[in-house]
């Protein structure tokens, strides 16, 4: 028996899964290229390059960049530039932090004993099994009882007063990330053979020479995919992010459905077919260098 | 005091866990624990807190109401219980149709070729990477009324001479819910992956040479060993979907209302911060309720972190 045999009926789910997947994305991707500003109707791709953008009603005859016109008309958008500016910091900043302090919880929960292990341990679960609304107003609800009790409180009052912003986005973004670091590394910990630290323990090296030149090095590809998990799960945050944000701290998601609750322009999908060919390339270069290390390892 | 530090383990365990107990405390355990505090107390009139102990919010969530219009003394509106309800429904009729949309994927990509398996994984990782409010986004294009889904039926029609009415499709409820599945279904996808992948090739075979045809092979072979795949998925899918409001808010315009919608309209428009926790309360102790005796019955798969 063919152990890859499997009957139409799989094939044709699957292709029809495929499609239900895909056919939302096209769509997406081909009405950016629309003659139509109001974008609900889907006019035809803008004909021709002209020095100056020509516009008839709510089409677009002729621009200077062609069927690309959305494109140009986003890159000249100050406030997208702006908002995919804060995503890239807080998604950086937030990153780093979680990495450093997931991993350090990470090697206490799996080498140590202490008194608050097994509260650790399931406080990690917390943001699986609630959904993520209520960890959002919760965090939300903090921060603006705290600042409205430290402004009475100093009498603050206007640029000195506590509000929200990228501050409080990057510490609640690392509130959700670290339990994902520490799973990961976790996991990776768990197969780890612990008589190469012995070794190097054996011929002299201390605590921390140990931990730079043998453990870290060993755990490093764990460490990092949980990096780079928290990174795409800050990249993508809506919802902790919609009720943590404050004045300047707009995020490219934010942005986007706050656009969607106005007028739609096709710039929109531009946006979003640029974001999408970004994650793309950032995903083929991961499977590259993934797959070389593979080789490298067998 | 450093060669004290060096001798005592637990304290070097603390010590390295102390960031992530603090991270843990103040943006998890305290916010929940001041949500129920806030749940209780009472709206100002400028939408602040005023910390008290009173039920009100809870009794208004459940409907029950001693200013009538009919001067009864009591009366029942389910306004709240209905949102309630709604959202439990959609998140199960979601679930359900995920797994079965889910499911056959995660089978043919399992038994494909080894070599193909990465591609066609990939394939179901870039919606997935696609933001999520992107992805929201492409459906109003395909459900509008001059949507892609109106032209091609459109076509079809004229192509078999029937007359031909544009369907109402978005703001609806089933604008939603196909929403919801579009959402969800990589997350279902990869840890029935996961788990029909550990599935070892020798056990069909067994099967095979005692006689088992292909449906008691799926029936008492493959759907059994990948149960903790579907269960890891489920949960995955169901307690997002109980809390998610952009779909409902964007796909389903006013006309669809869920705990969400209800919990951020409390926080945003209505400024009632007290009676959005009382909400939020409810929705965790819900999701909870229904995750302990899902997983209770079928166990807690370990695939929920592969995912």
């Amino acid at each position: 028996m063919n152990p890859h045999r499997r009957s139409p009926l799989v094939l044709v789910t699957a292709f029809f899964v495929y499609f239900f997947l895909y056919a939302p994305i096209i769509a997406l991707v081909v009405y950016s290229f629309n003659a139509s500003r109001a974008n609900v109707k889907f006019e035809g791709f803008i004909p021709s390059f002209s020095e100056r953008v020509v516009t008839e009603g709510s089409l677009v005859k002729s621009s200077p960049c062609g069927p690309f016109h959305w494109y140009c008309d986003l890159a000249k958008n100050r406030e997208v530039i702006e908002a995919a500016k804060n995503t890239l910091t807080i998604a950086f900043t937030a990153t780093t932090i979680a990495t450093i302090i997931g991993t350090m919880a990470a090697l206490a929960l799996q080498r140590y004993d202490f008194k608050l292990k097994p509260f650790s341990q399931l406080s990690l679960y917390i943001p699986i099994v609630i959904p993520e609304i209520v960890m959002g107003i919760g965090i939300l609800t903090l921060f603006s009882q705290v600042f409205g009790w430290m402004n009475n409180a100093f009498s603050l009052s206007g640029d000195s007063r506590w509000t929200m912003g990228l501050g409080t986005v990057i510490v609640s973004h690392i509130a959700f990330m670290v339990p994902f670091v520490t799973l990961v590394v976790q996991a990776r910990l768990q197969g780890f053979d612990k008589s190469y630290e012995e070794a190097a323990m054996d011929l002299g090296a201390n605590e921390w020479i140990t931990f730079r030149r043998v453990t870290l090095p060993m755990i490093l590809p764990g460490v990092l995919s949980g990096a780079l998990l928290a990174f795409t799960l800050s990249l993508d945050d809506f919802v902790i992010t919609f009720f943590t944000n404050g004045p300047g701290s707009t995020t490219l998601p934010i942005y986007v459905y706050g656009l969607l609750r106005r007028i739609i322009t096709p710039q929109v999908n531009a946006l979003s077919t640029v974001w999408i060919l970004v994650v793309l390339a950032a995903v083929l270069l991961l499977q590259i260098v993934q797959g070389r290390e593979s080789k490298q390892h067998s | 005091m450093l060669k004290r530090l060096r001798e005592n383990k637990s304290a070097q365990g603390t010590l390295l866990a102390l960031p992530t107990i603090i991270w843990m405390m103040g943006l998890l355990i305290i916010p929940l624990i001041l949500t129920a505090v806030v749940s209780v107390g009472k709206r100002s009139p400028d939408g602040n807190v005023i910390y008290a102990f009173s039920l009100d919010n809870y009794i208004r969530l459940i409907g029950y109401s001693t200013d009538c219009a009919n001067g009864q003394a009591s009366c029942f509106d389910p306004l709240y219980v209905s949102i309630l309800g709604r959202s439990l429904s959609l998140a199960f009729n979601t679930t359900v149709l995920v797994i079965l949309l889910a499911y056959p994927l995660a089978y043919f990509i399992a038994r494909a070729q080894p070599k193909q398996r990465n591609s066609y994984l990939f394939l179901v990782l870039i919606p997935l990477w696609t933001n999520f409010v992107i992805r929201v986004y492409a459906w109003m294009i395909l459900l509008r009324q001059e949507g892609v889904i109106n032209i091609a039926l459109g076509a079809i029609a004229r192509f078999l001479h029937i007359p031909f009415q544009p369907l109402d499709m978005l703001y609806t409820p089933g604008a939603v819910l196909v929403g919801m599945v579009y959402e969800f279904l990589p997350f279902m996808i990869l840890p029935i992956y996961t788990s029909l992948e550990k599935i070892d090739n020798s056990l069909y075979e067994a099967a095979a040479d005692l006689g088992a045809n292909a449906v008691k092979t799926f029936t008492r072979v493959t759907l059994p060993l990948s149960m903790p795949g579907v269960v890891a998925g489920t949960i995955l899918v169901f307690i997002p979907v109980m809390g998610t409001f952009i779909v409902s808010d964007i796909l389903g315009g006013r006309q669809v209302i869920l705990v969400g919608n209800l919990i951020q309209r409390q926080f945003l428009d209505a400024r009632d911060p007290t009676f959005g926790s009382a909400a939020s309360l409810i929705l965790m102790v819900m999701t909870l309720i229904v995750t302990y005796f899902y997983t209770r019955k079928f166990g807690f798969g370990e695939e929920i972190v592969v995912a």
